[in-house]
């Protein structure tokens, strides 16, 4: 079945695909949620962790979008504050550490607009994640499942291996932002959409993703656990190069991999 | 007196470029061509100080009309309320480095290859580039502060509102690599709307791949000043801009990650006096210091030479064996 653009963001977005937390529990054992930026606050936006991943200790961070009206209010629709990214980048100094591999899931539509954080510093916190995440000496694998937004998703995309399922978007702006700016109209988000090249597919024909993730025709939630299942195997396949190469290498490559864009 | 420096020299220091990028050119043209951005024939042209058009200008802040000479010499201030206009690259650097010195710019002819192939981008380009002179909207330089060597990028906000695609992310990632490679310092000019929209998720990446090479020269031990001048938003701020050892600021500047207007449009309600200027960001603790536009030089050259003393510090032994 052929999708147009416009079609992959609104199945990307549909309520009705599985969302970080879900991805955690099918994939890993034992999953350990560990709270707070140890700064300011907890931001649901972001779930974070230790879990075990066939018997090697892992940690897991993912942008969490509510699974209900009530849920998408607390977890702020997945849009992360400064404290979210924070949480994030102390739970993998820490992996880091405790030399435990990263496995990052993005979902989100971009990192929160509003006063608080810029008053907190959301420009600041992405910068650091980016820069900090290029220098970490463990394995980071990320996994886009269904929006990944802007520098608010690449915060937790600056990795060794990034994949994405076959539905998701991966993109500078939402399609809407990026009509109005454009197109100063954000009702052309469809026209948008077409323009972009923010679908798996594009984004792997340009060599920015390493692959992509196989879902129904119908989106993931229709046959999730062959997505899963296809999902474990890179990660177990991914974890076992990483952690034989030598950390030099590992980083050299890991820079070389954004170097070349 | 400032204003003559400026006038004055600010014609030699353009001349300098020339002799020297062309020689730059040839040097660049013999590494290998990297993927996303072609080096495009540099041309014959005078790179003239790109002055305002017309005579005059107006002061967006107290309304006047001021001649543009008087303005220029003035390093860009409003002469009746103390305004700051913007400055293009060229006139920001003339006032901040040695000018009778020796500079040379770096990877002048780096351009974008549209990697997206955006509707009506690459005529854009063309447009912009033949009306302003510049292939894309940074300058990136090594020169002299107070006969210090130093690596010095600046954006011009003149060409499409300062915004970084693979051209700018390019240079950058080159100039921090230099740096580092040499053991120098980096001060990077930051003025611009954020990632360029057309160039879509590669000018996305442009933020980590940046941030990377500067995460290297930072590992280095090497020094990174950033300065945020009106405006500095977007994926520049969520990347290099923030990442400065020290990060100063041009009074009144705004400073953000998210636009004004698209705060407002999502929150509904009207922001707060000041909201994400200069001296807010200041308050919150997101920069060191606001440094007035005629007392940056001096300030720069003074933090550089703070930094210079690399026998300090290093050993713990070294360090405590005063006697």
């Amino acid at each position: 079945m052929n999708f147009t653009p416009w079609n992959k963001v609104q199945i990307a977005r549909s309520p009705l695909r599985p969302t970080g937390l879900d991805y955690i529990e099918n994939l890993f054992d034992d999953f350990i949620e560990l709270h707070g930026d140890r700064r300011f606050s907890d931001d649901k936006a972001i779930v974070g962790g230790i879990a075990s991943f066939k018997g090697i200790p892992v940690t897991v961070i993912a942008q969490q979008k509510g699974r209900n009206t009530k849920d998408n209010i607390l977890r702020n629709f997945s849009m992360p504050h400064p404290e979210g990214y924070r949480k994030a980048l102390r739970l993998m100094k820490q992996a880091e550490k405790f030399k435990r591999p990263i496995i990052c899931f993005v979902d989100t539509p971009g990192a929160f607009c509003g006063i608080g954080a810029e008053e907190r510093g959301q420009g600041e916190a992405i910068a650091t994640n980016l820069a900090s995440m290029m220098l970490l000496k463990t394995p980071i694998l990320t996994f886009v499942i269904s929006e990944g937004g802007s520098g608010g998703a690449l915060a937790l995309g600056v990795a060794d291996r990034v994949y994405m399922l076959r539905h998701a978007i991966y993109s500078i702006l939402s399609p809407e932002g990026f009509a109005s700016i454009l197109y100063k109209d954000s009702s052309r988000a469809e026209e948008a959409a077409n323009d972009m090249k923010l679908t798996a597919q594009d984004l792997y024909k340009f060599g920015i993703i390493d692959g992509i993730i196989d879902e129904s025709d119908g989106g993931v939630q229709t046959n999730s656990l062959k997505t899963m299942r296809e999902i474990d195997m890179i990660i177990e396949k991914d974890l076992t190069s990483l952690i034989n190469e030598e950390t030099k290498d590992m980083l050299d490559k890991r820079y070389e991999r954004y170097r070349k864009i | 007196m400032l204003s003559n420096i400026f006038r004055g020299k600010q014609y030699a220091v353009s001349k300098k470029y020339n002799r020297q990028s062309l020689k730059d050119n040839i040097e660049e043209k013999k590494k290998s061509i990297k993927e996303n951005y072609v080096e495009i024939q540099y041309q014959e042209t005078e790179c003239k100080p790109n002055v305002p058009e017309g005579i005059v200008a107006k002061c967006a802040k107290c309304g006047k009309i001021i001649y543009n000479k008087l303005l220029i010499s003035n390093n860009k201030i409003c002469p009746e309320c103390g305004a700051y206009f913007k400055m293009t690259a060229i006139e920001r650097l003339s006032t901040i480095i040695d000018v009778d010195d020796l500079c040379i710019e770096y990877d002048k002819q780096v351009t974008t290859k549209d990697p997206l192939k955006f509707p009506g981008y690459k005529e854009k380009l063309l447009n912009l580039q033949k009306r302003t002179g510049l292939i894309d909207g940074i300058l990136v330089v090594k020169a002299k502060i107070k006969t210090n060597d130093i690596y010095i990028a600046v954006m011009d906000p003149v060409f499409l509102m300062g915004s970084m695609g693979t051209a700018i992310g390019e240079k950058l990632t080159r100039l921090f690599e230099r740096a580092t490679k040499e053991n120098l310092p980096v001060i990077v000019f930051c003025s611009s709307g954020g990632a360029r929209m057309q160039e879509g998720i590669f000018s996305l990446m442009q933020m980590a791949k940046v941030s990377g090479a500067l995460a290297r020269h930072s590992e280095a031990g090497l020094l990174y000043i950033s300065v945020l001048t009106d405006p500095t938003t977007g994926g520049v701020t969520a990347s290099f801009a923030m990442l400065g050892d020290i990060i100063l600021a041009e009074p009144k500047a705004l400073i953000g990650f998210a636009g004004p207007r698209v705060i407002q449009q999502t929150i509904g309600q009207k922001l707060p006096e000041g909201f994400q200027r200069s001296e807010f960001l200041l308050e919150h603790g997101f920069i060191d210091k606001i440094v007035a536009r005629n007392d940056m030089r001096e300030v720069l050259s003074k933090i550089i030479l703070l930094h210079q003393n690399k026998s300090q510090g290093g050993s713990k032994d070294e360090f405590y064996t005063m006697e």
